[in-house]
Order: C-alpha cells, then sequence, then structure tokens
C-alpha cells in the first residue's frame, strides 16, 4: 500500500478529532483515487460530516494527517485548501440570496480572491463564458438574472454546485446534494453528478441507497468515527456489520 | 450590464439621484439659507461621512459598528490639533507661563509641547493624519476582531467599549488633549479667518465636494466584484470562506473604510463649527450615527446622506422648541424605523414613489428606457438578518 501512496489524490491517515473527551472522528483512513466517486453512508452521528469539515479546514484535526495532491491540509487555512483545488458544498443551501444567479457564480469564479483583486475586477467575456456554460450544466440558464433567494430548493443545491464547478476544484465534496429534493430532481441530480465525475473527484455523503448505488464506485461506511467496512455497493450490502448497524434499521 | 461613460452615467436613473441630490445641497440650500444655517447644514453633512462609512460596513458587509463616533472624533482632532497650534503663537499667548504652546497646556502646567503634538506643525501631515490615524486604529482593531471571528453583536459591543474608553481618555488627560471642553478657540486655517461668514460658505462647499467625491469612491467599491462579496458574506459567511475567500481581510478593509470616511468627516467638522470636544466622539454620537444611517436606509449610500440630513435638522428643529422631548423624539424615531420601514427611506422611496414615477408624462417615458435601479437591494424580510452573530 504505500508504494502506491503518491498516487492517491486524498490521503487520510489517523485522522482523529476529539470534542472535549469525545472523539467525533477515531483514528480515520482513507484513500482516494483521482476521477473515483466515493460515497460515505453511516447511521447519524457517524461523523460523516465532520470529516469533511476536517477535509476543507472548518474543524481542526486533534491529530493525524490529510494528505491532498502532496500538501498537507491540516495546517492550511480555509481558504488556501480552496485555492489547493478543494471544494466543499455544505448540507443546507448556502447561496447569496441577495445576490442574482450570475454574480452567485462570478463570485465563486476563481479571480479576484484578494481585497484589491476584488476591487480591480472586471466581468470580462472569459467570466460572462464561465458563468454562462456552469449555469447551463446546472439547468439555471434561464434564472440568471433573479435572485438566488427566489429559486428553489433543489435549484439552490444545483446554484451552490455550479458554484463549486466554477472554481475547477480537483476534489468536490458534497454533503447530502440530494436531501429534500423532489423524485425530478433526484434525477436530475444523478444526471449533473454524473456528468461532474468525467474530470472531477467526487466525495459525497448520502443516505439514499438507490441514489448511493447508481453514482459510486466504492463506498466507505462510517460508525462511531471508524471505517466499519469499505468496498463496492454489493459488498458493503452484504457486510454482516454494515447491516446490524445501518441498513438493517 | 452597466453605463460606461461618466455622461450616460449622470442620465440614468441613479445618476438622476446624485444629480438631484447635488441640485439640492449645491444650489437650492445656499440660496434658501442664510450663512448661520447653511453652516449648520454644513455640520448636518459631515455626519453624513460617517453615515455613508456605515452604509457600507453595516447595510452591505452586515458589521455593526457602535463607535464611528471614535473615528469622526479622531479625524476631528487631528484637524483641531493643527488649528489650536496655529492659533497658539508665541504672540497671541505671551500672557502664559509657557508661551507658544496650546492655552489648556498652560492651565495644566504643561512646559513643553508633547511629542505626539509636534508633527501637527505640518498641514499636509495633518492631512494625511485626519484619514491615516482613523484607519490605523480600525486596522487593529478589526485585525484583532476579524482574525479571531469575533462578529456581531460581539463586534458590536466592543466597538462601543472603545469609544467609552476614547472618552474616557481623552477627558482624563486634560492636559494633552484640552479635557472635556475639547480644543476650542480654534481661529485660523493657514492665515485664514475660517469664523468669518464667507469662510463658512466656502467651507460648506468644500464639504459638498468631498462628500460627493467620498460617494463615488464607496460607489465604486459597492459595484466593484468586492461590493458582492460584502453582501455575500453578510448572507453566507461561510460559504464565502470556502469559496477561496479571506473573510478577515475583506471585513478590515471595509471597518477601515468605514472609519477613513468617518474621519474626513471629523476634520470637516471641526472646520465648520471652529472646535472638537469628546462629546462627538462617545456612545451617544456613535449610536445617532447609527440612526442616520437605519433611518436613511442602510443599504443606500444616498439614503444615508439623507439619513444624517433629515434626523439632525428634526434635531436642531425639535430641541430648539422642546430640548428635554429630543431625546425620546429619537428614540421613537429609531424604534419606528425598525419596526415599520426596516429599510429605512430609501426603502420606503423604492416602495411607494418609484413605482408613482411612472406615471409622470415626461419623466416615466424618460425612465421606462432605464434598467430598473442597478443597486436596489432586495427587501429584507426579517430587518436583524443583517446582524447574525
Amino acid at each position: 500500500m504505500n508504494a502506491q501512496k503518491e498516487n492517491f489524490l486524498l490521503a487520510v491517515e489517523g485522522l482523529t478529532v476529539s470534542f472535549d473527551g469525545f472523539k467525533a472522528v477515531d483514528d480515520l483512513s482513507f484513500y482516494l483515487d483521482p476521477k473515483e466517486i466515493r460515497v460515505i453512508i453511516g447511521p447519524n452521528g457517524a461523523g460523516k460530516t465532520t470529516v469533511l469539515d476536517l477535509i476543507c479546514g472548518k474543524t481542526r484535526a486533534t491529530a493525524g494527517s490529510i494528505r491532498f495532491g502532496g500538501k498537507e491540509l491540516t495546517k492550511m487555512k480555509e481558504h488556501q485548501i480552496v485555492h489547493a483545488g478543494v471544494g466543499r458544498k455544505f448540507q443546507n443551501p448556502s447561496v447569496f440570496e441577495d445576490l442574482t444567479v450570475f454574480e452567485n457564480l462570478e463570485v465563486s469564479y476563481s479571480q479576484g480572491h484578494t481585497v484589491m483583486g476584488a476591487l480591480a475586477f472586471k466581468r470580462d467575456a472569459a467570466v460572462v463564458e464561465a458563468v454562462e456554460s456552469i449555469a447551463e450544466t446546472i439547468f439555471l440558464s434561464d434564472q440568471l438574472n433573479e435572485p438566488a433567494g427566489l429559486l428553489s430548493h433543489g435549484q439552490k443545491q444545483w446554484l451552490e454546485i455550479g458554484m463549486l464547478l466554477i472554481q475547477k476544484p480537483d476534489l468536490l465534496m458534497l454533503d447530502e446534494p440530494v436531501a429534500g429534493m423532489s423524485v425530478a430532481e433526484r434525477k436530475k441530480t444523478a444526471e449533473l453528478l454524473r456528468v461532474i465525475t468525467r474530470d472531477h473527484t467526487v466525495l459525497v455523503i448520502e443516505h439514499d441507497m438507490q441514489f448511493v448505488g447508481d453514482i459510486a464506485d466504492r463506498v466507505t461506511v462510517m460508525h462511531q468515527g471508524k471505517v466499519l467496512s469499505e468496498g463496492s455497493i454489493e459488498h458493503v450490502k452484504q457486510d454482516p456489520k454494515v447491516i446490524e448497524v445501518y441498513l438493517g434499521h | 450590464m452597466k453605463t460606461n461613460s461618466p455622461l450616460q452615467w449622470l442620465t440614468s436613473r441613479e445618476g438622476i439621484y446624485y444629480l438631484l441630490l447635488a441640485l439640492l445641497l449645491v444650489v437650492v440650500l445656499p440660496l434658501l439659507l442664510d450663512p448661520f444655517r447653511l453652516n449648520m447644514v454644513g455640520k448636518y453633512l459631515t455626519y453624513a461621512f460617517a453615515a455613508i462609512g456605515l452604509v457600507m460596513c453595516w447595510g452591505k458587509a452586515g458589521i455593526l459598528s457602535l463607535g464611528q463616533g471614535v473615528f469622526f472624533g479622531l479625524g476631528g482632532y487631528c484637524m483641531a490639533m493643527f488649528l489650536k497650534l496655529e492659533a497658539s503663537t508665541p504672540e497671541a499667548t505671551k500672557n502664559q507661563s509657557t508661551p507658544g504652546i496650546p492655552d489648556f497646556m498652560d492651565w495644566n502646567q504643561i512646559t513643553e509641547l508633547p511629542g505626539f503634538w509636534q508633527p501637527f506643525h505640518s498641514f499636509s501631515f495633518t492631512l494625511i493624519a485626519v484619514i491615516a490615524v482613523p484607519v490605523l486604529l480600525a486596522f487593529i482593531i478589526g485585525v484583532a476582531m476579524f482574525k479571531r471571528r469575533v462578529g456581531g453583536v460581539y463586534f458590536a459591543i466592543i466597538t462601543q467599549a472603545i469609544a467609552a474608553i476614547l472618552t474616557i481618555l481623552i477627558i482624563g488627560q486634560q492636559g494633552l488633549t484640552g479635557g472635556v471642553n475639547g480644543i476650542t478657540d480654534l481661529q485660523t486655517l493657514m492665515g485664514w479667518n475660517i469664523r468669518t461668514d464667507m469662510a463658512k460658505t466656502t467651507l460648506y462647499f468644500v464639504c459638498v465636494g468631498l462628500l460627493f467625491l467620498c460617494l463615488l469612491v464607496a460607489r465604486h467599491v459597492q459595484n466593484a466584484k468586492l461590493g458582492r462579496i460584502l453582501v455575500a458574506m453578510r448572507d453566507q459567511e461561510n460559504r464565502v470562506r470556502f469559496s477561496g475567500y479571506d473573510v478577515a481581510s475583506f471585513k478590515v478593509f471595509v471597518f477601515c473604510l468605514a472609519a477613513g470616511l468617518a474621519g474626513i468627516g471629523g476634520a470637516l467638522f471641526t472646520l465648520q463649527v471652529g472646535f472638537m470636544s469628546p462629546s462627538f466622539v462617545g456612545i451617544v454620537p456613535s449610536i445617532e450615527m447609527v440612526v442616520f444611517c437605519a433611518l436613511g436606509g442602510r443599504y443606500s449610500l444616498l439614503g444615508g446622506v439623507y439619513g444624517a440630513l433629515l434626523v439632525n435638522a428634526a434635531k436642531s428643529g425639535f430641541s430648539e422648541s422642546f430640548p428635554e422631548l429630543w431625546p425620546y423624539a429619537m428614540g421613537a424615531l429609531f424604534i419606528g424605523v425598525v419596526l415599520a420601514f426596516p429599510n429605512g427611506l430609501a426603502g420606503l422611496y423604492e416602495r411607494y414613489i418609484m413605482p408613482l414615477e411612472k406615471r409622470l408624462p415626461v419623466i416615466g417615458k424618460y425612465l421606462d428606457k432605464d434598467k430598473p435601479a442597478p443597486q436596489a437591494p432586495p427587501v429584507v424580510s426579517d430587518q436583524l438578518s443583517a446582524e447574525k452573530p
């Protein structure tokens, strides 16, 4: 395993975070290959969202390492992690409701990230083109000039995914992207994810097993901050430990 | 998406609002008012500088500062120190035990001009200090607070505490600052008597000119990508952070911008009123500035200007007739604004008067060519949503 380590896009090793003695994530290790789609499943409180928080820098690790493309993320600030190529979507859609869809995407565009850069930023043809092409991918071409606050729940989720895509990250992390969506919206989201995964590595948290089966290359099952099982969807579905703590209920 | 040339801009809806304000301040008021009243309007306008700073800082970026009086006061004190030194020539102060230093220092048995007063002999240094001193303090506070992610109510309380501390400091160090009386008896600016009607009227126009300059600077920031990031930060700070921005540095920037604007206002206040005292630094004036901004409409730069003008005019009018009732009236006004029209006068204008504009035969047709006001903020359903900690 050690010989291959350099080929991983993301290598999480011995990751531990403890909140006042409670270990939300406990000595966790997993590895992501480039262009892989990995889904993390597990019961509530297993520490799934905390893992994403740790990778994107929202929460600081107590011990362990997170290496991404040769960089150690545990010591970096949130915005530096984003610049290193990690994009993260939150569980509740967090878009800028007072800005239009266009402006939401433009704010996320990977230029003008410093105070002076943002003052001097010009909305040139390249920006407009990038925004319009992303808007088409996320089915929001017709809503470009609408305030994001007026979008439906599902559209907001797509917009947030679009805001990640325009950053051109190497790793996309999505926290329950289809939660609260209608059946039709779920289908469209799965379609969207398939497009995205052609040229991104994706780490998804999801509960919907049908959806997981649709998209996952490999599945990691978490329980009490640890990896319970890992492998293909068929493999984990038949794992007696997984059935016991998660699927059985 | 935007008009490009200045001329095109001036004939757009937004440009016309700026022109109307210019018309009011440059033509209508000077024609209607005597020099005494015009000087008072000039004084009100100095608060408008602080108010447009608050529009950027509080309205756009959601950072409520209850300490803008500190920056206003620092700008004012910098200017007052220069004017005081100019007034304290050895000839003018020959009756003091130490001639050549400000009178209040002599009364406090100080025999030598303190070191930090020395550079204020220079007018160019003073002009820089008027902006640099408030900005520097704002930078230190901003870095200390925002890098540690202190925000919302906590930040507001800390700025208020700083306003209280500075007032106590100024009053306590009577020999260095003039104490509770402040720095008074300011006569000339580079030999030019600022107490004549002519000088006051000139200073009024300087003040109006600088106000428009500051408005245009603030408008430029608001319309740049930076302005949209500020609004985005107000809505979803984490999303901005995880879109690759160092949120703290943007907050520091807008807080410094607001401080610099307030400092310019303070310096113009000193010039037009002829003295500076701790009563313009502390908690009460700081909160009044927030009221100007809230009443005018905290999302609108022009709203801030009208808010400062109207509240101050009401304050003068009211306190001339019923001095003891004014604080109650102002409290009621503030509560009324928060409860009934959280977006202030600018919000009321947008909601009720803008639709009427279209019905006016000539203007309506003209404005129809125009897109709706570009910077119009959407109505925020919860008036406190911008202040989430």
